[in-house]
């Protein structure tokens, strides 16, 4: 096989497998449980003290 | 100590000078001459600056009122970005209505140092990189001190970044006009250049992780996810796309390692992704940050923006052959491009449907705030590019749009709807900011900014569509002898007009941006125009008591 059809094979199996599930890791990862407030906080975060400088 | 340090200064400048008058001696060509000269005389005028142990912004800064004294945030690099982004913004406006014009009426076309060929790129790398990128420079800067809650890590080098960016602007742009490019598009720089600029951007990416590093919450705001994928991004890009060999080091030729059809790959997964990571990743950072602020509400849901982040991440970089359809590029390569874009459609309208959300119960302010107001209409600008950009991507479509100006008119509606609006909108927010002014010199005239950018557009974006479109299909007309109907000129004279139509889209934004300098200049000076607030609700008595209670209806007696 010529390096073109054994990258070709790779990408289509294991790195597609791979690049899917680490995808949906990624976006799943927001709405494990106890997230929720890491959530809230943080879009909170950027309103706490005097941050336009002095 | 001291003055030992500035010897040493001045030692270094002039062997930067010395190097740069032998390269000037050398040189292969007039362009790579012309270069090593600027280079020697801004190393000249520092040797003579140090020599004086004279602080050569000193002057500068005074004359731009930057405030002195410390704060708690380092926001000296942020004003000077926000001063470049205001300047390189005009300039490339004007280079952009300069060339308009050109194709309107071709006898502005001076030859050969302002001919289109070497304005147009001029006018695309000052509006991207010097406009775009200056505000992104400023706006992370400002963002990541103050979601850290820290000062940027490694001052210094901070501000060698944004000269250094600002040396690369004039470098490029020069460059062009003296006819030095590699005909890349948005990558046209020659090698020298190049490796100049990933220097810069090194140095951008040590900085903005440093910072990240040194912060005082124990997470990171989802705004600087985005800029740190567009630095990080960009780094790669801009490196792998510029892979060249100079045919002298004391020439500004170079030629690329990939030829053929893989080059124009990695050209177009270049240039997609200096959009989307450039033009996407990084002003959706600001739009994360400035929205929530200028509205006073938290994001509209922090969940969908971590899935916006990496649905944008993951798809975006598999876009790019969507440039090529119907090329050279392997049909497999093509599908892929277009499937990705098509995908990409919802984690855009998942983004803007997020800012716009944003504003939940504070829409009067589109009303009464013009920032605001901004920020609406660039996240609907958002959203309309990144529907039609899918769109333009499906082959089908792709066959009657490309090489035709409806791509200009897609492009435009982006650029100066999406990315010039929203920098705009933080330009303003900033700007009273960090000169310690209470409000931008006149509110109205924002809200005259925003009437006549958004009416530009207006007359930009209708008229390519129809100029593209009309071009499309006089180009693929048959006649019933089977040849084409119409030649290039005729297609070229049936659009004129709106040649001319565009030419006042662009007349109508740079006037929209020659307000707004003129009123940052004036929130610079300190004033403060006495002018009536946005909205009048008059006061009427008679409306102003309380509901009459309801009358008992009347029963006639039994």
């Amino acid at each position: 096989m010529s390096d073109y059809e054994s990258l070709r094979h790779f990408a289509d199996s294991i790195g597609l497998a791979v690049m899917v599930v680490l995808f949906l890791g990624l976006c799943l990862w927001p709405f494990l449980p106890g997230k929720k407030a890491t959530n809230q906080r943080m879009a909170q975060s950027i309103f706490e003290g005097d941050d336009d400088g002095e | 100590m001291q003055a030992e340090a500035a010897l040493g200064r001045v030692g270094l400048w002039f062997l930067i000078a010395l190097l740069s008058v032998g390269a000037y001696l050398g040189a292969k060509d007039a362009g790579f001459a012309v270069h090593a000269a600027l280079i020697g005389v801004i190393a000249l005028g520092f040797m003579v600056a140090s020599a004086r142990r004279f602080d050569p912004l000193g002057r500068a800064r005074g004359f731009f009122r930057m405030p002195e004294g410390d704060s708690r945030y380092d926001d000296d690099p942020v004003r000077w970005a926000t001063l470049a982004t205001m300047i390189w913004g005009i300039t490339g406006f004007l280079a952009g209505l300069f060339i308009a014009a050109q194709l309107a009426w071709p006898m502005l076309n001076v030859e050969p140092y302002l001919n289109f060929g070497r304005v147009r790129p001029l006018h695309t790398s000052a509006v991207i990189f010097a406009f775009g990128g200056n505000a992104l420079i400023a706006t992370s800067f400002y963002v990541v001190q103050r979601t850290c809650r820290t000062r940027l890590a490694f001052p210094a080098l901070a501000r060698f970044v944004f000269w250094g960016y600002q040396l690369f602007i004039v470098l490029a742009a020069s460059g062009y006009l003296l006819g030095i490019t590699e005909s890349k598009e948005y990558a046209e720089p020659e090698w020298y250049v190049d490796w100049w600029l990933t220097l810069v951007w090194v140095s951008y990416l040590a900085v903005f992780v440093g910072t990240i590093l040194r912060r005082h919450e124990p997470h990171i705001y989802v705004a600087n996810w985005f800029y740190l994928a567009f630095i990080v991004t960009v780094a790669m890009l801009h490196v792998v796309n510029n892979l060249d060999v100079p045919v002298s080091f004391l020439g500004s030729k170079s030629y690329p390692l990939f030829g053929g059809v893989q080059g124009a790959l990695v050209q177009w997964w270049y240039g997609h992704n200096a959009v989307g990571f450039f033009l996407t990743a990084g002003f959706l950072a600001m739009m994360y940050y400035f929205v929530p602020k200028q509205a006073e509400r938290p994001v509209y849901s922090y969940r969908l923006s971590i899935i916006h982040f990496w649905s944008l991440i993951f798809l975006y970089i598999w876009a790019g052959p969507h440039h090529l359809l119907y090329t050279a590029l392997p049909d497999w390569a093509q599908t892929l491009g277009m499937v990705f874009s098509i995908m990409l459609w919802m984690p855009s309208w998942g983004g803007m449907i997020n800012g716009l959300m944003t504003l939940n119960g504070a829409w009067d302010k589109v009303r009464t705030d013009p920032i605001i107001r901004m920020m609406v209409m660039a996240l609907a600008f958002y959203g309309m590019s990144t529907f039609e950009g899918p769109m333009l991507s499906i082959k089908f479509f792709n066959s009657l749009s490309h090489y035709t100006d409806w791509t200009i008119g897609h492009v435009h509606s982006g650029a100066l709807g999406w990315n010039g609006m929203i920098t705009f909108a933080c330009v303003y927010y900033l700007t009273p900011r960090l000169w310690k002014q209470s409000r931008m010199y006149s509110l109205r005239m924002i809200n005259w900014h925003f009437w006549l950018a958004t009416l530009g557009i207006v007359f930009y974006a209708s008229s390519m569509w129809v100029a593209g479109i009309t071009q499309g299909l006089m180009w693929r007309e048959y006649g019933a002898d089977g040849y084409l109907v119409n030649s290039f000129a005729d297609t070229v004279a049936a659009i004129k007009p709106m040649y001319i139509m565009r030419s006042f889209g662009g007349l109508l934004y740079l006037a929209g941006a020659g307000i707004m300098a003129y009123n940052f200049a004036m929130t610079l000076a300190g004033k403060l125009r006495d002018e009536a607030p946005m909205t009048e609700t008059p006061h009427d008595p008679a409306a102003d008591r309380p509901l009459p209670a309801a009358a008992p209806v009347a029963v006639p007696a039994e």
